[in-house]
């Protein structure tokens, strides 16, 4: 009977160790290989007996019971029910025990199952390898992400993280009033050393997105001038403030978070707003794709679940997020259908996932939507553009479809009257990013959900546009203008 | 009931550090109290029930009595018969478990034990910290770097 031994060291405190993995349904949120995962019924994760449904990355569905879970051991056991992998009478058990040296955890996963005859090696590789130790490096990087938790912190300690640095003068872009990309200036300003809870960031590279856009021109009356715009980017950790544990100078770190601010050589950072980057993701490609890649995160996964075999439509499918949406949409089984401006964005779309692209200005997407999915119409439409497609958005749902309209890059949309809803059931909601990361530790899973794809290959970051900090209006004009594909970035 | 939990990291493989402190007669060559080490009556020292009869390098004198011994679970256990310590019903565990990552080895050592109300966490340092960390250090010096 083969039986799987693995085990690691987590730099990390077992209570915070044990937090994330005593949540029987909490493996969608950490472990890479589970794409979706809900308890049966009505019971609690932690109440033994629970059933996990899930599915794998491979599009694998397996059922799998809680048979034990102990707080005071911090360990727990479960067997898989159904599993379409001929893993026959599988119990596993996973034990935390706290590294007293270094306050550190020791984690042991083991299991033992039967096997038709001959599969014992590829099973235990399998399950050695893409379960345990893959699981490992999930926590591993969680770890590593190394997000101050709200712990108090001796007085010396505080001390020794802390440095003296007076300000820094540096050169930022701001605006003074709102308007064109010509309203935005090249000036200097003084960051201070980081207060308390703060990361003073050396900035490397910063994202352009479309929200800097609307910022800019005024759409959003609680960012008042003057200010400087920008919500991405990514660069080196110069000092820390005080209470900040964790976070060390030196270190590479990411952010896509408001208040606006980025565009800008040096700057202070709420540390909890920070991302570790990982050794994998480049800065450019952090200051690229953060924002938009959790964007993509949260639309499909979690402001709406795609599921495999859903017809999903995506407008600006070769913008920056577009393309994101696409593969990722592509990678959860979903059939993709894109609008584009242009044959050539149709190319682009196509590289990444689309699978149907439609090229809006010379045809109907309506009507194309329908004869795609044979008269089903769209499951769910993620709408981005606002004005100029939310009605037609709507009449391309299917019966019971979900338009999420989670942006409005051709100005807002009038006021909706819910009994358009009616003829479809259909669902219409507007989320923002900001609300589905702001919890810390959703942030952290957010981002790193992010990585693991993009070490895998599923995401590409496609930068295609750089520019210096000081050309940022020719970087809105271009954006505006809808001449970008993929995404741009600022070099400080 | 007082009770110590000690657990490292040593960066050598479990099989050698096992090798390494398997010996219940091996005392003074890893943990670094121990100034010298008998087994009583001349039996081997793997066997289970023999008497190890030790003196600290400060002094004191001990016997201990070997209760488990587990090639298997790399795992021993062990009682205190005689000490200067003034503990009462002492019983020790010291168990090796792979990290099969990196190839290293979970080190834990638990006591069990009573004494006089007011020394719980005199002792307890002093087990914990003086005997039983003091040679899991001593180990990753003598064994890790590979």
């Amino acid at each position: 009977m083969p039986t799987v031994f693995r085990s690691t060291i987590i730099d990390a405190p077992i209570e915070t160790v044990w937090s994330w993995l005593r949540d029987f349904n909490g493996h969608e949120r950490w472990h890479p290989a589970v794409e979706e995962s809900h308890i049966e019924g009505v019971r609690a994760a932690d109440q033994v007996g629970a059933v996990r449904t899930f599915r794998l990355a491979t599009g694998a569905q397996l059922r799998e019971q809680l048979l034990r879970l102990s707080d005071r051991d911090r360990s727990f056991t479960y067997c898989i029910l159904d599993s379409p992998i001929p893993l026959i009478g599988y119990v596993a058990s996973v034990t935390l025990k706290r590294v007293t040296d270094g306050n550190r955890t020791f984690w042991n996963w083991h299991s033992t199952f039967s096997t038709p005859p001959g599969l014992e090696p590829a099973l235990e590789r399998l399950v050695g390898e893409e379960i345990y130790e893959r699981g490992f490096a999930a926590i591993r990087a969680l770890a590593s992400a190394r997000m101050p938790e709200p712990v108090s912190v001796p007085p010396r300690a505080r001390f020794a993280l802390r440095t003296t640095a007076g300000s820094i003068r540096c050169s930022a872009v701001a605006i003074d009033g709102y308007g064109g990309p010509d309203v935005l200036k090249t000036r200097e300003i003084e960051v201070p050393p980081p207060g308390p809870g703060e990361v003073r960031v050396r900035h490397t590279a910063i994202g352009v997105n479309y929200i800097d856009i609307n910022i800019r021109a005024g759409h959003y009356s609680q960012f008042t001038v003057p200010l400087t715009p920008g919500v991405e980017a990514a660069g080196e950790v110069v000092d820390v403030g005080e209470g900040v544990v964790g976070i060390l100078p030196g270190d590479r770190v990411g952010y896509a978070a408001l208040p606006p601010g980025a565009y800008c050589q040096y700057r202070n950072m709420a540390a909890d707003r920070l991302v570790v980057l990982p050794a994998s993701v480049t800065d450019e490609a952090a200051a690229a794709l953060l924002l938009k890649g959790m964007t993509a995160e949260y639309l499909l996964r979690r402001a709406h679940r795609v599921r495999r075999g859903d017809f999903v439509l995506i407008h600006s499918a070769a913008g920056a997020t577009g393309l994101l949406l696409c593969q990722w949409a592509k990678h959860l089984g979903a059939s993709v259908i894109g609008t584009v401006s242009s044959e050539a964005k149709a190319r682009i779309a196509r590289e990444h996932g689309c699978e149907y692209p439609i090229v809006h200005t010379r045809e109907d997407f309506v009507r194309q939507v329908r004869s795609i999915t044979g008269g089903h119409g769209a499951d769910v439409v993620f709408d981005g553009v606002g004005r100029d497609t939310l009605t037609k958005s709507l009449e391309a749902l299917a019966l019971r479809g979900h338009l999420v309209s989670y942006g409005q890059s051709s100005g807002s949309a009038e006021s909706i009257d819910i009994a358009v809803l009616t003829p479809k059931s259909a669902r219409l909601s507007r989320p923002v990013l900001f609300h589905y990361i702001a919890d810390p530790a959703e942030l952290r899973a957010s981002a790193q959900r992010v990585f693991d794809l993009l070490a895998r290959g599923v995401l590409k970051a496609s930068v295609n546009h750089r520019h210096a900090l000081a050309e940022a209006a020719q970087a809105h004009r271009d954006l505006e203008a809808r001449r970008t594909s993929g995404a741009t970035v600022l070099t400080p | 009931m007082v009770k110590v939990y000690i657990s490292s990291v040593i960066d050598a493989p479990a099989g050698r550090v096992w090798v390494h402190i398997r010996d219940f007669n091996g005392l003074p060559s890893w943990v670094p109290v121990v100034a010298d080490s008998r087994i009583e009556g001349g039996v081997p020292a793997d066997k289970v029930g023999c008497i190890r009869n030790f003196n600290l390098k400060d002094g004191g004198n001990l016997r201990e009595q070997l209760l488990a011994l587990s090639d298997y679970d790399y795992s021993f256990t062990y009682n205190i018969l005689v000490s200067p310590m003034g503990v009462q019903n002492y019983v020790a565990t010291l168990k090796l478990t792979p990290i099969t990552d990196g190839d290293r080895t979970f080190a834990e050592w638990t006591a069990e034990f009573d004494c006089e109300a007011g020394r719980e966490q005199e002792l307890t340092n002093e087990i914990g910290n003086n005997v039983f960390q003091a040679a899991f250090d001593n180990l990753k010096k003598q064994l890790g770097g590979r």
